[in-house]
Order: C-alpha cells, then sequence, then structure tokens
C-alpha cells in the first residue's frame, strides 16, 4: 500500500502544482507510516519529484496523450492505484484534475473530497478539512470508503523539500476509447494563467476603460503574475471573459491578489477569498473590499499603480 | 432530443452562513434559496434547444420537499416537467447515484448539469453521473451544439479555451458562456402560473449510502483589520509584502 499522487506536467514539464501535490502527498505519508508513488504523463524531468517525497514514479510515456484526456487520464490513474494497491490518491485542483477526478472516484469506488486546504486531522477515520460555501466556511469531511480521492486547494500546503530520491518505472495500461475528441485549443502560451499563478492582479471597473490596462500588465509582468478583472469589466468586453474572476468566473488561490479599482462585491470575494494575501487599492476609504483585504491603499490607482511599478522595480533589482 | 437539466439548490451567495447543532448542521433560518447559477445558465442552454431545435426538457433535484419551489421556478422559466428525488443530498456521490438512476430510466440524450454548485462546490456530481450512466462528460463548459447524435462544444482550460467533438448520451458541467446572462429569463407572471399546472412528480429513492460525511463545520478565523498604507509611501507596501507577509 502507498499513496498515489497524479502529477501534471505541460509540454514535458512539471507544473508547480504537481510539486505541491507531492510535498502534501508525502506529508500524509507519514502519518500514514507510508511512501509515495506518483503518477506522470509524458514529463521529462520526473526526477525532481524525489525531492519533494516520491519515492517511485510511474512515467506513461505516449504521444497519443499529448492531449489531456479526463476520461483517458483517469482510466491510467486507476489502473495505478490498482497495481499499487493505493489506498489514498492524491490531485490538485487544477481544471483539469477536477475533471477527470469525480470519474476516479466512481472506477475507484472511492470517496472523493474535493478544494482539501490542510493535512488530514485524523487518518482513521480519514478526516479532511475541505473549504465550502464558497470559501466562507470550512466542512470537516470523513470518509466511509476503502479508498479515498483527495483533491489539494492550490497553494494551501506550498512546496516541502525531502532527502530521497526517487525510482522510475515506465507505465502503459490499456486504455479506453475516450468518446471527446479535442479539436483545437486556444490558449496563450506566453501568459501565467490565472489557475497556476502565485500571484493575481486583477482590475475592476474604477480603471475607466480597456486602454488603462496597461498598467495592470506591467504590474503583471514586474510581479510574475496573472492578471484578471471584474466581471463587468469582461462583460463590458474591456478584457477578455477568461480573466473574469468570481462566484461566475474563475476561482483564484493565488498566494497574493491584488485588486485595483474593484469594490468587492460578496460575489466577486466569493471566488477569491482562498487568495492568502489580498491588496486593494482603491480611491473609496468605504469601498467594502477593505474589510476582506490584509493591506489597503486608498487612493487613486491611477497614481499608486504606477509609482508600485516603480518601487517594485526597484526591490527587485536591490534583491537580483 | 430528450433532455434533463439537473438542478441544485443552493443557498444565494449574499446569505449569511452559519451554522447550527455544534457546528454540525447548516442553519436555514433566513436563508434564501435560488437555483444554482451554473444551473440557470444550463437551462436557459435547454430552452434554445427546446425551442430552435425541439427537445423536451425536465429539469430533476435530489433533496427534500424544501427544493420544490426551486424547481417551481425551474418550470417557470419553461421546463416541461420535474421530478424530485425525495431524499436529503448528502454528499455528491449519493447524488449522483440517485440521478444516474433518473436518467436510465427516463433515456435522457442530453443531461445538463452546473460545473459545481455554490453550497459545496464539490465539482462532483455531473461527472460520477457520465460515469455511472456510462455517458461522455464534458465540464467547464462555455458551449454546446447538438447535430442529431453528435456534439461539439467549448471548454474552458487552464489559461484558455478548447473545442471538442463527442457524442451523445453526454452529461455536461455547464457555466457562463453556455448562455450570456443577458439571456437568462426571470419568470413572468404567465409562466408563473403554467408552472402550477406542470408535472411536478416526487419519486422515492434507491438505497445507496454516501462516501463522505460533513461531520462538522467551522468558520475562518475572524480577520484583522486591514493595514492601510499613505499612497504618498508605497516603499511600505513593498516591504510590507516582502517582509510580512512574504509573497514577493
Ligand atoms: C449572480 C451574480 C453573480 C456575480 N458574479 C460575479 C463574479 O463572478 N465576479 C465579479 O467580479 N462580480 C460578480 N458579480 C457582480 C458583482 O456583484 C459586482 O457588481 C462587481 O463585482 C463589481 O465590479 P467592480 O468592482 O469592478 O465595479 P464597481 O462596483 O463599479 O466598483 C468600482 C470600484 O472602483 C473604485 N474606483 C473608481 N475610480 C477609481 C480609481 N481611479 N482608482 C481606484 N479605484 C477607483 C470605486 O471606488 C469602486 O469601489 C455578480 C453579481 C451577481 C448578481
Ligand atoms: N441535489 C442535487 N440535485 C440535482 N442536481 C444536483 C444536486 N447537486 C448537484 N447537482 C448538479 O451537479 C452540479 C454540480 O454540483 P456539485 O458537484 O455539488 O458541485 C450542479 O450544478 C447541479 O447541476
Amino acid at each position: 500500500m502507498s499513496i498515489l499522487v497524479y502529477t501534471e506536467s505541460e509540454n514535458g514539464k512539471l507544473k508547480k502544482a504537481a510539486l505541491e501535490v507531492v510535498s502534501y502527498a508525502k506529508a500524509v505519508a507519514d502519518q500514514m507510516d507510508t511512501s509515495v508513488t506518483a503518477i506522470a504523463v509524458n514529463a521529462n524531468d520526473v526526477e525532481t519529484l524525489g525531492n519533494y517525497g516520491a519515492s517511485k514514479i510511474l512515467l506513461v510515456k505516449d504521444t497519443s496523450l499529448e492531449a489531456f484526456n479526463a476520461k483517458k487520464y483517469a482510466a491510467l490513474i486507476e489502473a495505478a492505484a490498482k497495481q499499487e494497491d493505493a489506498k489514498v490518491v492524491v490531485l490538485s485542483s487544477s481544471a483539469d484534475s477536477k475533471y477527470l477526478a469525480p470519474m476516479l472516484a466512481v472506477g475507484l469506488e472511492a470517496g472523493y473530497a474535493s478544494n482539501v486546504v490542510e493535512v488530514p486531522s485524523s487518518v482513521s477515520p480519514l478526516t479532511v478539512k475541505r473549504s465550502a460555501f464558497t470559501n466562507k466556511a470550512f466542512a470537516n469531511t470523513e470518509f466511509t470508503t476503502d479508498v479515498k480521492i483527495v483533491g489539494l486547494s492550490n497553494n494551501s500546503f506550498g512546496l516541502v523539500e525531502s532527502e530521497g530520491s526517487a525510482s522510475v518505472e515506465n507505465f502503459s495500461p490499456t486504455l479506453p476509447e475516450s468518446g471527446v475528441t479535442v479539436e483545437s485549443v486556444d490558449k496563450a502560451t506566453d501568459k501565467v494563467s490565472i489557475a497556476d499563478a502565485e500571484i493575481v492582479v486583477s482590475g475592476g471597473r474604477g480603471l475607466k476603460g480597456p486602454e488603462n490596462w496597461g498598467m495592470v500588465e506591467e504590474l503583471a509582468e514586474v510581479l510574475g503574475a496573472a492578471t484578471a478583472c471584474s466581471k463587468p469589466v469582461s462583460d463590458l468586453g474591456w478584457r477578455p471573459h477568461g480573466e473574469h474572476v468570481g462566484q461566475t468566473g474563475k476561482p483564484v488561490a493565488s498566494n497574493l491578489y491584488i485588486a485595483i479599482g474593484i469594490s468587492g462585491a460578496i460575489q466577486h470575494l466569493a471566488g477569491i477569498n482562498a487568495s492568502k494575501v489580498k491588496v486593494v487599492i482603491n480611491t473609496d476609504p468605504e469601498a467594502p473590499f477593505f474589510k476582506a483585504a490584509d493591506y489597503g491603499v486608498v487612493g487613486d490607482a491611477f497614481e499608486v499603480v504606477p509609482k508600485l511599478i516603480e518601487k517594485l522595480k526597484a526591490f527587485k533589482a536591490a534583491n537580483a | 432530443m430528450k433532455i434533463l437539466v439537473c438542478i441544485s439548490h443552493v443557498p444565494d451567495t449574499t446569505s449569511k452562513i452559519n451554522f447550527t447543532e455544534n457546528d454540525t448542521k447548516f442553519d436555514t433560518n433566513g436563508v434564501q434559496y435560488v437555483i444554482n447559477p451554473n444551473d440557470e445558465f444550463g437551462l436557459t442552454r435547454a430552452m434554445w434547444f427546446k425551442e430552435k431545435q425541439g427537445a423536451s426538457v425536465d429539469v430533476v433535484n435530489v433533496g427534500g420537499a424544501e427544493t420544490e419551489p426551486t424547481l417551481r421556478k425551474a418550470l417557470a422559466i419553461g421546463a416541461d416537467s420535474a421530478i424530485r428525488v425525495n431524499t436529503p443530498a448528502t454528499d455528491g456521490y449519493a447524488v449522483a447515484k440517485q440521478l444516474a438512476h433518473v436518467v436510465n430510466e427516463g433515456g435522457y440524450d442530453l443531461v445538463i448539469a452546473g460545473r459545481e454548485s455554490i453550497d459545496y462546490n464539490g465539482a462532483m456530481v455531473p461527472g460520477m453521473l457520465a460515469a455511472m450512466a456510462n455517458a461522455n462528460f464534458v465540464t467547464n463548459c462555455i458551449s454546446l451544439e447538438v447535430d442529431g447524435t453528435s456534439a461539439k462544444a467549448v471548454r474552458e482550460i487552464d489559461g484558455g479555451k478548447e473545442t471538442v467533438s463527442t457524442s451523445l448520451p453526454l452529461v455536461i458541467g455547464g457555466q457562463k458562456g453556455l448562455v450570456e446572462e443577458s439571456d437568462l429569463r426571470i419568470p413572468n407572471m404567465r409562466g408563473i402560473m403554467m408552472a402550477r399546472k406542470k408535472p411536478l412528480k416526487v419519486v422515492e429513492p434507491t438505497e445507496v449510502s454516501a462516501e463522505t460525511k460533513a461531520v462538522s463545520f467551522e468558520k475562518p478565523a475572524p480577520k484583522g483589520a486591514v493595514k492601510l498604507v499613505d499612497a504618498d509611501s508605497i516603499d511600505e507596501l513593498v516591504n510590507l509584502l516582502h517582509n510580512e507577509a512574504k509573497v514577493i
């Protein structure tokens, strides 16, 4: 018995979230006195996983799996879990992992808890804390099944290095027909995505118009951050729909969220509350966002943001 | 085409979240319930299929009698009939099992569910249902077209979107984009009157036990007050983010 963890990669390179789920799986394995086996698909740098606690890696090399396919990937993980007799399977909260996890749960007859934010409070019965009610509360959830799937909320555990190295084995189970074929992918490859970002810089209607986003993008570039926006901003067509965050948009669970000219309506906060540190820049000291934020600047974005960019550049130069 | 829209009955986002009985039960006192927003987009897309391509549209909820006003609202928006599986929604797995039974009995071609519900945000039910009902599954769906038994869908992925082709029977996890917000319908008087006469069938559950159980709830520790930084000393903000928050 070991803990199985699915590690995601893109263009042959492991994602940061992969290192985080392995770090987390290692902590759970220590609680349960067992080891961590990772499964990766077409990644070229899997040895790294040894530094975060994996002792064995099942590596799938298959060009037909270049494009993510939820059903096939779920079948891969299912086969690996059965081979390893894994009782706990750990996944991230990426869109892909959340897509495949419910199908995997049915295949393994496993209970599944998503958006888990901490290591289990008990291993018998396995009990995890997950966020619920759009991050306004947590539910302590107990599993009643033999096999359990834990979906870890992004950036909730962080990266923890451990001593050790991993053996790599090739893994190639037979896969089902998928029924869903990817025809085309439209994805900005030169930008950090909101889901992967550690820092997200977000603009609201207070920025007045799309022509003013230059400074938002510049701030994001200095910070290596993803850009996001409030709902009206994407509804007005100032920014692409994919940038809309909140209850009806993308969820954000970054380490740092900077809100510029966003009032902080409850539906907006619902989607970004899982972010650790929140900074708000707003002219109105009464804006509700100040109640939800850790740091705030009452001021005009058109003055504050350029200053912030300048100070951050200086900071980076000094700390380079 | 026979369409089933899964409707989850959830507290409105602006509701106060509290718990009772030693933090083991959600406190429904004063809570306003609504159709899960993702399901409202799905239901509206289903109405489009009904009107433009010809389809029957049933809605379903797994829950107690208290969810009936939510189902009636879906009928007022235009669904033909409603089904309530008479059992509390315990966990995603148990709900999916009940829904799979409804799907198999009813022979639905297309099941429209939401990407996630805004109460438990599980994003569990649609994928489990698809696997149980042996149907294809596309989630984070922002566009759906059906032609005979083939379907084309666009889904949001991290950092972009992808177009996929698939076939019926199909389950989707829908979200905004499936229809625009401006297409959402507020039930009018005629719709509400008609909804009263439409069938709302209560069916008894099949035997299933849950796989997970929320044993207790907690709220985040109260947040400290925001630290305000003067607009003229942005240095201080950079300093705090680096040394105190340790995020840059
Ligand atoms: C069912 C439902 C779902 C929703 N889902 C979402 C969602 O997912 N995401 C979302 O974001 N919203 C959502 N909303 C909308 C939400 O309620 C708010 O309307 C929206 O978030 C407001 O966007 P905003 O803060 O950009 O704009 P406004 O509310 O117009 O706020 C603009 C802010 O900018 C400030 N400002 C103005 N000028 C400046 C300046 N020069 N410098 C600095 N600050 C300035 C103002 O003081 C103000 O606080 C939803 C609403 C509903 C009903
Ligand atoms: N009790 C329920 N009855 C009917 N449909 C549900 C129920 N719970 C969830 N669903 C459907 O599954 C979707 C995702 O819910 P969840 O898995 O709870 O995040 C919802 O948007 C609904 O379409």
